[in-house]
């Protein structure tokens, strides 16, 4: 049987479900119990699990991501929210100088099986500090995995992986995408980390994305194909590691490729799957790698900055018509 | 939260030395604040003003008992709940709501928003919006200010929430050795979104941190600015004389939820009551009354007043223009041709 939920939903149920499976899992994060959840992923969670499992923290990211760290080397599995990766900046130290290296620097004697997660990315006009994306910046450091979704049924089944999976995990969704639907089935299913999904099977050029700009190449492809124009989508799902066979298959087809990321273009994920596809598909690229990026600046408040700002179809459209050498 | 255990009257015999001028500032200013809040939430309603939007509803005494306290050269930081100290350093409410709007002549040309008023010509370093971002900031604009040999210092405020972040332990540390003019500022209004300060930690009397590194701290009654007055004079007294920092906790309240899409579950009733039956603006407004410091005439002439100038600032606001799509471009480097990626 199979139902329609919404992202936060999705997340929920991965997480309580991993919660019943395994007693060394648990949640902890601000405002995750009492209150439900600032955006209300955790509804319920302290009910079910009780206040030894489902703990609200002080404004203290920094301490409690290393809570979650050292937890982690002595057998629990945490799963650790922010309230969005925006203040999780506090917290890489123990990200990236600790539950990064610690298999590393421990040769082995120590693992580090932890989940972060919380939304990464815009949300309507919430200015500079409120809206910034962290996968790039995250993806850049080996021994971290970076999962970024809002498929409802995709998240699920990578929740429940990321939360079994022995490494440690940074997982994006998105604040304004959770209510995001899709169909979930009942019946527990998992999806592999590192696996990226082709969404529409198409001809003529790849667009790639992930997250909360899926929505967007889909209105772009939905639009492309009015026009005759056949774009096969693929979401990325994972950004670490990269599925980069699969865009590289994709574009051997198509010949083109558009890649579409909310981050700042600069040494972005979408820098990195050009350079890959350069490199893997270069005697069938019919023209240069073109992506769609967000501004390279600050986000500001105003509306007309804010659109002005993001990746939007008629962007997605214009690159896809240049890389087909068509007038927009 | 507790409710607190300040509510006694200013000591007896010790005559309050507050003119009648300072009374009719503090009321005008709460006032004005209260009023340009309550118009910036119902617009807020009509989606005139976005994104997050957190009102002082409540806390106006604390911001009044500062600007009667410190000098205009004197510096303040604090966060995203922001609007009323704004306007109590000087921001205008044309800006002010302007920048709620997020029209070009916004206080910071529509860029900040409602977290992100910033005004260097009023020593305003602008509201911070993650939390506790501000403390150790604080710290440096009291610094360069000490490195400057001034006598200013920097009003460095944070919430109950922001008190349990590390940083102001690595700031308190370091002002005290260093003997920074600082004064530090938690405003204690019981709840960190949905948490109240007694889950937060083993030490709900947040003054109490200032112990460990031996920098004075006290608890204060927010809900009157006179108290708050006094207690900055004492405290910006001992800064001034280099002696270092100084921290108050100040206890408050906000009426409303943490943010406009907070509904306040966490909370009863009769507490938020509690509260509200102190209110500064209401209590001062009797007191001038009753104490011969105002007519009822007088009163309702500012009350005008200060409606006149929230209509004005709505007006002002309505009748501005969203920044150009070009100034997106605009004040990320100070460089006028840097190379942005396109
Ligand atoms: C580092 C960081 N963590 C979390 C948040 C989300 N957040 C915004 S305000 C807030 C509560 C802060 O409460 P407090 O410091 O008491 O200030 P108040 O809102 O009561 O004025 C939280 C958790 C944030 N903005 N920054
Ligand atoms: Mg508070």
């Amino acid at each position: 049987m199979s139902r329609e939920i919404q992202l936060r939903d999705a997340i929920r149920e991965a997480m309580s479900e991993e919660m019943r499976r395994d007693e060394s899992v648990f949640l902890m994060g601000e405002e995750v119990a009492e209150y439900n959840g600032a955006y209300k992923v955790s509804k319920g969670m302290l009910d079910e699990f009780g206040a030894k499992r489902v703990i609200d923290t002080p404004i203290a990211e920094l301490g409690f991501a290393g809570i979650g760290v050292g937890a982690a080397m002595n057998g629990l599995k945490p799963i650790v929210e922010f309230m969005t990766w925006n203040f999780a900046v506090l917290a890489f130290d123990q990200i990236v100088n600790n539950a990064a290296k610690t298999l590393s620097q421990s040769a082995g004697a120590f693992s580090c099986p932890i989940v972060f997660r919380g939304p990464s990315g815009s949300a309507g006009q919430l200015a500079q500090q409120h809206s910034q994306t962290f996968e790039a910046w995250l993806a850049n450091c080996p021994g971290l995995k970076v999962i970024s979704c809002i498929d409802p049924y995709d998240t699920k089944g990578l929740m429940k992986s990321a939360i079994r999976d022995n490494d440690p995990i940074c997982f994006m969704e998105s604040e304004s995408s959770y209510g995001f639907t899709g169909i979930v089935p009942e019946e527990e299913y998992l999806i592999p980390i590192g696996k990226a999904a082709i969404r529409r099977e198409g001809t003529d050029v790849t667009l790639v994305s992930f997250n909360k700009m899926m929505i967007e190449v889909n209105t772009a492809a939905d639009e492309l194909a009015k026009e005759g124009i056949s774009a096969e989508v693929i979401d990325l799902r994972t950004i670490r590691p990269l599925d980069h066979h699969t865009i590289v298959e994709s574009v051997k087809k198509t010949n083109r490729i558009v890649v579409v990321d909310e981050s700042w273009p600069f040494a972005g994920v979408s820098a990195e799957i050009a350079y890959e596809v350069q490199k893997y598909a270069f005697d069938y690229l019919d023209a240069p790698v073109v992506r769609v990026n967000s501004a390279d600046v600050s986000l500001p408040y105003a509306p007309t900055l804010v659109s002005e700002y993001l990746p939007n179809p008629r962007k997605i459209i214009q690159a896809v018509k240049s890389v087909m050498y068509q007038k927009a | 939260m507790a409710p607190v255990a300040t509510k006694k009257k200013a000591k007896s015999g010790n005559k309050s030395k507050v003119s009648k001028k300072t009374y009719l500032e503090w009321y005008t200013l709460m006032l004005r604040i209260r009023k340009f809040e309550e118009r910036a939430l119902m617009m807020y309603g009509q989606q005139k003003i976005r994104g997050f939007c957190h009102v002082y509803i409540g806390q106006e005494a604390v911001a009044a008992g500062i600007e009667s306290a410190i000098t205009k050269d004197d510096c303040i930081v604090t966060a995203y709940r922001q609007h009323g100290i704004a306007i109590g350093r000087g921001v205008s409410s044309d800006a002010a709501m302007a920048e709620l709007y997020g029209k070009e002549t916004g206080v910071n040309k529509g860029k900040g928003g409602s977290m992100h008023f910033f005004s260097k010509e009023h020593n305003y370093f602008g509201g911070n919006g993650i939390v506790g971002a501000q403390i150790p900031i604080g710290a440096g604009i009291a610094f360069a200010e000490k490195y400057r040999d001034t006598k200013n210092l920097c009003v460095t405020m944070f919430g109950d929430g922001a008190a349990r972040q590390g940083a102001l332990h690595e700031a308190f540390n370091m002002s005290m050795a260093w003997k920074l003019p600082v004064l530090y500022i938690c405003e204690n209004n019981g709840y960190a979104m949905g948490t109240s300060v007694e889950r937060t930690s083993n030490v709900p009397d947040i003054y109490k941190l200032g112990l460990g590194y031996e920098m004075p701290c006290e608890a204060v009654d927010g809900m009157d600015p006179e108290a708050v007055h006094n207690a900055i004079s004492k405290a910006a007294a001992h800064i001034r004389a280099g002696k270092g920092p100084y921290f108050l906790e100040i206890k408050t309240y906000r009426y409303k939820g943490h943010s406009v899409s907070d509904p306040g579950k966490y909370r009863s009733k009769d507490e938020v009551k509690e509260y509200k039956d102190r209110d500064p603006i209401n209590v001062l407004e009797k007191k001038l009354i009753k104490e011969k410091m105002a007519t009822e005439a007088a009163i309702k002439k500012i009350k005008d007043a200060v409606k006149a100038e929230v209509d004005q600032a709505v007006k002002f606001a309505e009748e501005s223009s969203f920044p150009d799509a070009s100034e997106l471009y605009t004040d990320n480097y100070l460089q006028d041709d840097y190379p942005f990626l396109t």
